[in-house]
């Protein structure tokens, strides 16, 4: 966005919102993955971890992430150990 | 030598297929080529009232599969070109009185005599989309710049690699080149980003596609100027016969607002 869409308080455009949605939603087609089985999959992965060592739940992140066709599952689990163990 | 099979497909319904297949099936002919359009959309007839051929249909693609005539019979000749026919879908029947192996062998029936065959799909991704599909020896995949027809011709490309059908090659047509410049349509460079496949065509809006239908003449037989969706069908027909046409510039050309307005989103 340039300075002035941000002055007079403009957004992205439609186009840009279409395309950005397009491949959020392609990359769960083509994986056949819906959104909110990732959600799932994400409480599951807490708690496994949580088993071990304290998680920080509310950051934890898991997206789905797509090159030339090709699915990858990523998720971001900061612990919260590891914060005390360096201090 | 023999005709190369070509089917028109989309997952979605709506986007084009029908005038796709129309104006390609007529620009072919125009150059020469012997041609045969087949209606394989049985039970939503309507490629023959697209070229002007409904009042000439006796026999239909069911009759020819189950046998009531020969192939010949149901082929409809197009008075207007050298060596263009339809075979017509049936109206009163539905897509499982035809199999996939009955397309094959009713376009191996006439490759011989064909340069090209052209398949008009029926939307969906069941049977019709099968049967229209297992005769290609190339699937065109006709999509909208709009975010439900490009996610349904994501599925198509997924669906025409896993029947070794692929990759297939893309039409992107109604592209308005307004809204484009005004970021409110997605671009041709858009679809292309995010579908990854090889661009046949891109087909602008316009309005005299629909009165070519009102008419039942097909765009690319309405003179060859004036008409820039005529013009771009004409270039497809000539890229499919191995000729390299450069794609049409369809951008809209810069007002002073406009290059002030990409000059100050320092997109210049
Ligand atoms: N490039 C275009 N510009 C304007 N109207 C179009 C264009 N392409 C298709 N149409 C219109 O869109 C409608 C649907 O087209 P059709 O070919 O019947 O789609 P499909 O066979 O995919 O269902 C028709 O009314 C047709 O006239
Ligand atoms: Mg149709």
């Amino acid at each position: 966005m340039s300075w002035l869409d941000r002055l007079l308080g403009r957004n992205e455009t439609s186009g840009q919102i279409a395309k950005q949605r397009l491949q959020m939603v392609l990359v769960h087609d083509r994986a056949d993955l819906p959104p909110g089985l990732l959600e799932q999959i994400k409480d599951d992965i807490i708690q496994v971890i949580a088993r071990h060592t304290a998680v920080d739940t509310a950051n934890v992140a898991v997206h789905l992430e797509q090159n030339a066709r090709e699915n990858r599952l990523i998720a971001e689990v900061p612990l919260l150990a590891a914060r005390g163990r360096r201090g | 030598m023999s005709a190369q099979v070509l089917t028109v497909t989309s997952g979605k319904g709506g986007v084009g297929k029908t005038t796709v297949t129309a104006n390609l099936a007529t620009a072919l002919a125009m150059l020469g080529k012997r041609v045969t359009a087949i209606d394989a959309d049985i039970g939503l007839r309507n490629l023959d009232v697209v070229m002007g051929l409904e009042n000439r249909i006796v026999y239909d693609l069911v009759d020819v599969v189950e046998g009531r005539c020969r192939l010949r019979q149901a082929m409809i000749k197009d008075k207007r070109q050298p060596e263009l026919y339809l075979i017509p879908a049936a109206q009163t029947r539905d897509k499982t009185a035809v199999s996939p192996s009955d397309m094959v062998l009713l376009c191996d029936q006439l490759r011989q005599e064909m340069d090209y065959i052209v398949i008009d799909s029926p939307a969906g991704i069941e049977r019709g989309f099968r049967n229209a599909v297992a005769p290609a020896d190339k699937v065109l995949i006709v999509t909208n710049p709009e975010v439900s027809a490009v996610r349904d011709a994501d599925r198509i490309i997924g669906l025409i690699e896993a029947e070794e059908k692929g990759p297939g090659q893309l039409i992107i047509n109604r592209v308005k080149p307004q809204m484009v410049s005004r970021g409110d349509m997605l671009s041709v460079d858009d679809v292309l980003d995010i579908l990854a496949v090889e661009l046949l065509g891109v087909i602008p809006e316009d309005e005299r596609i629909l009165v070519a239908s009102n008419q039942g003449l097909p765009l690319v037989m309405h003179g060859l100027n004036g008409s820039s969706a005529g013009e771009a069908f004409r270039h497809v027909a000539r890229r499919l016969d191995g000729e390299s046409v450069p794609f049409m510039d369809l951008s809209v050309k810069p007002t002073f607002m406009s290059r002030l307005r990409a000059f100050m989103s320092g997109q210049n």
